[in-house]
């Protein structure tokens, strides 16, 4: 693998524990700045439990550990000297299933930013407006930014979580299989977008859906039972995978 | 298609009819109680319900005049109790919810007092009001101030006392109502960067308002209609003027109805007199529990 980009994210021996069970085995990577990663692989392999680690949200659950590095610019994301609130800050998510908070679509975008400091209506308005903007969410809510979010549809409540992460400006962005919930339209613009993004931020998206991985990213991962068997490029990936358990994956012989 | 319709015996159908059949018995007779229970009371008490009934005090040995003090002092008394009671109510249900590891043995423990203070008859409660709040707080206060203001039956103490009696509907009613928010919308905050406390303040509870108002609405309701407990905290029968200080004693419907029924020199004279008290008693329950479900679906809706 050449690497013509600068890494993001470096994980080495990196295992994590749910209680006495092992979820995660000795993981090694290298996640390339400002390109898209996708992991893929059956349910339950550990891909999802991978992109939690990052942002550090499976502390969250009671009983986990985790063993090895993970560095995000070089700093171990499991030191002591890390502030969570701050390394999530630089963290941006998506979920699965979009729930914006039960406010204004205007409060969703700004939630993150009014978290830590006090900002001027014309910043947060022009905020606001270069977040949705970016999301492709802009021209269908501009009227009616004071309206509750609920009342959008899924892709459109799925794209302002996106305007949300975006708002806080991250550097790395993760999305856990955003387009699950999703008709194919909407799905379209997710990927649309995620394409446009990957400029300005590092994307690491778990995916369930082979052709979304090979649409839009540059690398890809393929997890089984917790362990990472491949990670290279997504073209050597789905034309020429090296291990035969990924070939049986992506050929769909099993999973 | 044989087979299935011989599997329908006339047994099972007559058996399915009994079961139909006393079901329906029972809801009819819980409805014939409720209305003859209340229709006796608004048929015996509305005659005596007037304005000036609602707004005097009682005149002749409690044989005359209106309620109004009563009404005023359980008034009073729930909305002190409300004060006092659901904040810490509230906070218990978040340190429950929010805080606390499910498996811990401190988490077991409190669940296990909060259901245990569920049981404790209500005059348990008032004893305990006695021995803490009158003589341990305000004894201790009056000792330290060397007055004699706190440590004697008062407002404040039954308040007090009710919140404490009152304490596991709020903590049950709120701590249902933080553990319906999604986990979704927790994650998504924290993922925003933000703190824990911050999750709590400006995601949980304010999808949480109907579940605490609920909570304080049921407490209220199940604080107004209670008498065992205050009866040695602060409540008396009769009263010169209406309390000015949380110091003051109180009258009280419930333990008003309590002494025209057994405590009056002329108790059949009282009767209409007590039919009445009882409705307005009755009445400030439902509104009450009507309130709180009123409430609860607005909030749903939004």
């Amino acid at each position: 693998m050449a690497k013509e980009h600068p890494v993001k994210v470096r994980t080495s021996d990196f295992s994590v524990y749910y209680g006495q069970k092992q979820a995660l085995f000795n993981i090694g990577i290298d996640i390339f700045d400002r390109k898209v990663t996708a992991f893929i692989g059956p349910s339950g392999c550990g891909k999802s439990t991978f992109l939690r680690s990052i942002n550090r949200m499976n502390d969250l659950i009671d009983g986990t550990r985790c063993s090895g590095k993970l560095e995000v610019d070089g700093i171990d994301v499991y030191g002591k000297e890390v502030d969570v609130v701050t390394l999530r800050r630089s963290i941006g998510m998506v979920f699965q299933k979009s729930i914006p908070f039960p406010k204004s679509i205007y409060e969703n975008i700004t939630y993150g930013l009014t978290l830590t400091e006090k900002r001027s209506k014309d910043e947060l308005d022009h905020i606001v407006e270069t977040s949705l903007k970016r999301a492709a969410l802009w021209e269908e809510v501009k009227d009616r930014l004071t309206h509750s979010a609920q009342g959008l549809s899924g892709g459109q409540q799925q794209r302002l979580c996106i305007a949300r992460a975006v708002a806080v400006n991250p550097e790395i962005l993760l999305m856990d299989e955003p387009c699950s919930a999703l008709d194919p339209i909407s799905t379209g613009k997710v990927e649309e977008l995620i394409t446009e993004l990957k400029d300005t931020y590092t994307i690491v998206l778990v995916t369930h859906n082979m052709q979304q991985a090979a649409r839009v990213s540059d690398y890809t991962g393929f997890f089984l039972m917790g362990k990472l068997i491949e990670f290279d490029r997504t073209r050597s990936i789905f034309t020429a995978p090296s291990k035969k358990e990924t070939e049986d994956y992506i050929t769909g012989r099993f999973g | 298609m044989k087979t299935l319709a011989s599997t329908t015996t006339s047994k099972k159908r007559l058996l399915g009819f009994f079961a139909v059949l006393v079901t329906v018995v029972a809801v009819v007779a819980i409805i014939g109680l409720l209305i003859s229970m209340f229709g006796t009371f608004v048929v015996q008490g509305s005659g005596q319900l007037s304005w000036t009934f609602l707004t005097e005090a009682p005149r002749n040995n409690n044989t005359e005049g209106g309620i109004f003090p009563a009404i005023f002092g359980t008034t009073i008394l729930v909305l002190l109790m409300t004060l006092l009671g659901v904040p810490v109510g509230t906070a218990t249900a978040i340190y429950l919810s929010e805080y606390a590891r499910q498996s811990a043995a401190f988490a077991r423990a409190v669940r296990f007092a909060v259901n245990t203070l569920a049981g404790v008859p209500s005059i348990v409660f008032g004893l305990f009001g006695v021995g803490f709040f009158i003589q341990f707080v305000g004894g201790g206060i009056d000792n330290v101030t060397a007055g004699a203001v706190f440590g004697k039956p008062a407002l404040l103490w039954a308040s007090a006392t009710l919140a404490v009696l009152t304490l596991p509907v709020v903590i049950v009613s709120v701590e249902e109502a933080l553990r319906a928010v999604p986990r979704e919308l927790r994650e998504a905050s924290l993922a925003l960067g933000a703190t824990k406390w911050q999750t709590i303040t400006k995601v949980v509870l304010p999808n949480s308002v109907s579940g605490i108002l609920t909570g304080s609405i049921l407490a209220v309701g199940r604080g107004a209609g209670e008498v065992a407990a205050i009866l040695f905290v602060g409540v008396v029968y009769s009263l010169e003027r209406l309390p000015s200080s949380v110091t003051d004693q109180f009258m009280h419907l419930g333990y008003h109805l309590y002494v025209l029924s057994t405590q009056s020199p002329d108790v059949e004279k009282t009767l209409p007199l007590q039919y009445a008290t009882t409705l307005v008693l009755l009445g400030l329950t439902f509104v009450l529990n009507f309130s709180a479900i009123y409430v609860r679906s607005r909030l749903r809706r939004i």
